[in-house]
């Protein structure tokens, strides 16, 4: 029973007319990292919200760490980080402030603080930023001061939404190494994203979502076997010749998409597919040969590019 | 490097305590660790324009005390007998030191907290509860209201404007102004969208301000208008405060300690569920 | 999406657009500004109502029982602080479009770079600034007499002298506190602090609400470097002339000019370097 971290039975989540979740189903178990894929407005933050314990369910079941959030929130609270997709930390304070602060939200001691916050500043790599103000710190450190913030309680699950938003590849590769060795460490993770390189690093597995509801679940090679070919040929013609090369395209492939921009022709040995392509006498200004990602997968569920 | 104890970690165990008590899903028993970042936020900011909230309304007791206050000459206190102006008008102008103090932080310190640097929902992802926000941030607000409390009395005590030992009471009774204005303008705020109806607070508190019986007597209105102006907070606050100034001490005295306690729980009630409302739906 | 066909830079007259910049900030704080009409009407409505009874019939009520109905200099109470209260309405409108403004367009959307990547240059920020705040002023001056005349609380013949004393104050204090504003980095609570001991003192000791030397002399300093009592000493002459000599009307006439423009040319150069970081 300890193992399910959550478990959520037809969660549905409604504000006003607009239905955010729609009646999903899917169990956390202990020490896995969870992902929640899909586009902006699949009710990833929302789901994530309820999992938080600051959001009530309208109806369906929920219950994380074995407890009911509605009747447990702060207790609840205690065993869960936080890592908010807007940092959300506290501009007046320094950088040790804020994890002392929030530390002390918990009930926590100053005397369990105080090694605590060396630990967490260590960990960021924040050492040398201690005194400095959160306006002084790059993108990058305000995101590892968010999770350094959110482990504070010493949480079982840490709810990560959005965590490399806005950061620049190499902050993006700092950030998913300290997430691993958290992992490492036995912290159940639970991370939202529409980026797919992210889910396909983090998660072991995670669930596809779009307008409320799930389309998909299973680990990342899973989903991509399932619903993508191995390869995929990218070609461009320019805008306005897209679209009357796809009847000729569509025969030497499993499937193609056609977006405004170019085509993406599924199959399973790319540079073959593409050699036939010239030979039939069709000359793409650019092309590009890639293994299938889950970017494909959710393209194939929803008709729709993840990142619009 | 261990950052997770595989046994049960601390935060648990405080939370677990209060498990089955009344208000567990709104309240965890620790408004005083909110009160606590604010005084962290004080250190790193420019305090003095925190602390010095109190002399505005020194400043109004000089110019109205010493200038218009010549021009005047005496006024008469409830009891009949004459006083200066200046010491008419002060325990008005620390009943108006309260309220400023209590409602700065309230009003616009909430707002900013609230729409911009989303400091609420950041609370509420621990184990606070929104009982626990509400009681810390409107307690940080009734302090700053005693602190500048404390701080007119320093200054107008040596000036001889009090004339009985009850002005002692006028701290704790400014206090108490603070709490009322700090629980109400929270709860106010909360239902504030914008910087403009921000603007609207100040629209409402300009006139309480002057009308309020501070710089003269509410009897130079026609009646109707006094029943309205009994029935505001500030003139409640600046009858019990001159009552005790002034050393007049009768009944009137409990109905304004009732009225503030009532302003103070329906404001706390109010914020509580407003914060739920807003940051738990 | 539709495709965007154009002949890359031929739009912009350029030697026009140069030499409108400080019209265009304008224009677009005053487009900012029509946002909050409905608020700028009813505070510039309420205000002077609220000052009107206050003031004028409460604490005038006072006074007139104790002067047996003489007033100071000879006329109401009213008539009296009416300068000083058109002063201070016109002060507090520059204050708010000088401040707000340049801190947001520095510090808080820093939309003064945005319109600095265009011809506009940093001088015509400041003076498009400083064009609507004194828009702003003027506005405001002529509601509150609007109000004051309906009440018939000052003489229609006092309306154009008081306009003009109270729009010298408030460009005067409009410029040295643009002056100010451009200094501060982030740190708004100085804001606090300069409305506190400077706004307010300036308000409260500036003679606005009794005569100036009624004040002991440790305090009188504070009205002699405000504009608020410059401006409302001329107002006070020209609407039911209070004795001045000339030297003291040119005296305060160029104390005013004299901060105006010291404050212009402080300005100037710190916006130039504050948009070049």
């Amino acid at each position: 029973m300890t193992s399910d971290m959550i478990i959520a039975k037809d969660l549905k989540k409604v504000y006003g007319d607009f239905v955010a979740v729609d009646g999903i189903n899917f169990t956390v178990k202990q020490g896995e990292s969870f992902g929640l894929l899909g586009p902006n407005g699949a009710g990833k933050s929302t789901t994530m919200k309820m999992i938080s314990s600051v959001s009530k369910r309208s109806s369906g079941e929920l219950t994380i760490l074995g407890k009911d959030p509605d009747k447990f929130g702060p207790e609840i609270r205690a065993h869960l980080g936080v890592v908010p997709q807007k940092d959300m930390l506290d501009r007046e304070l320094k950088t040790w402030e804020n994890l002392y602060t929030y530390g002390r939200f918990f009930g926590l001691s100053r005397k369990f603080l105080k090694p605590k916050v060396e630990e967490l500043l260590a960990f960021a790599q924040l050492e040398e930023k201690r005194n400095d103000k959160v306006e002084e710190l790059s993108g990058g450190m305000q995101r590892r001061l968010a999770i350094a913030r959110g482990l504070v309680n010493e949480p079982e699950m840490l709810l990560l939404d959005e965590p490399t938003t806005g950061l620049d590849p190499q902050a993006r590769h700092i950030l998913w190494d300290r997430l691993f060795r958290l992992k490492e460490q036995g912290v159940t993770l639970v991370i939202t994203t529409h980026y797919m390189d992210e889910a396909e690093q983090l998660c072991d597995r995670l669930i596809v979502m779009d307008k409320g509801k799930i389309m998909a679940e299973g680990s990342p090679a899973e989903l991509i076997k399932k619903y993508s070919s191995k390869e995929v040929v990218e070609v461009r013609f320019g805008t306005d010749k897209n679209a009357q090369f796809a009847d000729q395209l569509k025969k030497l492939a499993d499937r193609i998409e056609v977006l405004p921009d170019r085509i993406l022709v599924y199959t399973s040995h790319g540079e073959q597919t593409l050699e036939k392509i010239s030979a039939q006498g069709m000359n793409p200004v650019t092309s590009l040969v890639r293994r299938s990602s889950l970017e494909d997968v959710f393209l194939r569920l929803t008709g729709r590019t993840l990142v619009d | 490097m261990s950052l997770v104890n595989a046994a049960v970690s601390s935060a648990v165990t405080i939370a677990e305590k209060r498990r089955g008590r009344l208000g567990q899903a709104i309240y965890a028993g620790r408004p005083q660790r909110v009160i606590e970042r604010s005084f962290f936020a004080l250190k790193s900011s420019t305090w003095l324009g925190v602390v010095s909230g109190f002399v505005e309304p020194v400043f109004y007791l000089l110019a109205f005390g010493l200038g218009v206050g010549q021009i005047i000459g005496n006024m008469t206190d409830g009891a009949g007998n004459p006083v200066s102006y200046t010491a008419y008008i002060a325990p008005a102008l620390l009943a108006t030191s309260a309220m400023n103090g209590a409602i700065y932080d309230s009003t616009w310190n909430v707002y900013f907290k609230m729409h911009f640097a989303k400091l609420y929902q950041t609370m509420l992802h621990t184990s606070l509860g929104s009982l626990d926000v509400a009681m810390g941030e409107i307690g940080w607000a009734l302090l700053r209201g005693a602190i500048y409390a404390i701080g007119f009395m320093a200054v107008v005590t040596p000036m001889g404007v009090v004339t009985s030992w009850y002005g002692l009471l006028a701290i704790p009774a400014a206090t108490l102004i603070a709490f009322g204005f700090a629980s109400v303008g929270m709860a106010v705020t909360s239902y504030l969208k914008s910087l403009q109806q921000m603007n609207w607070v100040n629209f409402f508190l300009l006139p309480m301000f002057m009308f309020s019986g501070t710089f003269f007597p509410i009897s130079l209105y026609p009646e109707p208008i006094q029943y309205v102006v009994m029935a505001l907070p500030l003139w409640q606050g600046v009858e019990m405060i001159r009552g005790l100034m002034l050393g007049i001490i009768d009944g009137a005295l409990f109905v304004h300690i009732a009225y503030f306690l009532l302003m103070t729980i329906a404001g706390l009630i109010f914020t509580t569920r407003r914060l739920t409302a807003l940051f738990m739906r | 999406m539709t495709d965007l066909k154009f002949k890359p830079g031929k739009a912009v007259d350029s030697v026009r657009a140069m030499r409108r910049g400080a019209w265009a900030v304008a224009e677009y704080r005053l487009f900012s500004m029509s946002k909050w009409m409905g608020s700028m009407i009813s505070f510039g409505l309420g205000n002077p109502i609220i000052y009107l009874v206050s003031i004028g019939l409460g604490i005038g009520a006072l006074v007139d029982a104790n002067t047996g109905g003489q007033g100071i200099d000879g006329v109401s109470y009213i008539e009296f602080v009416a300068p000083a209260l058109l002063a201070t309405a016109a002060i507090n409108a520059l204050q708010d479009e000088v401040t707000f403004p340049t801190m947001q367009g520095f510090v808080w959307d820093k939309m003064f770079f945005a319109m600095n990547n265009t011809p506009i240059t940093a001088r015509q920020i400041a003076n498009g600034i400083m064009t609507t705040a004194t828009i702003r002023g003027i506005f405001t001056v002529i509601l509150y007499e609007a109000v004051l005349l309906v009440f018939g609380a000052i003489p229609l013949s006092s309306a154009l002298p008081l306009f003009l004393t109270s729009i010298f104050a408030a460009l005067a204090f409009g410029a040295a506190m643009l002056a100010v504003t451009v200094r501060i980095e982030n740190d708004t609570t100085l804001f606090a602090i300069i409305g506190r001991f400077v706004i307010a003192p300036m308000f409260l000791f500036s003679g606005t609400f009794y005569p100036l030397d009624q004040m002991p002399i440790y305090l009188q300093w504070i009205g002699w470097i405000s504009p608020m009592w410059h401006s409302t000493q001329l107002g006070r002459f020209l609407s039911y002339g209070m004795p001045l000599e000339l030297w003291q009307l040119a005296m305060h006439a160029i104390f005013l000019a004299t901060v105006f423009v010291i404050g212009m040319l402080f300005a100037y150069p710190k916006f130039e370097s504050r948009l070049q970081k």
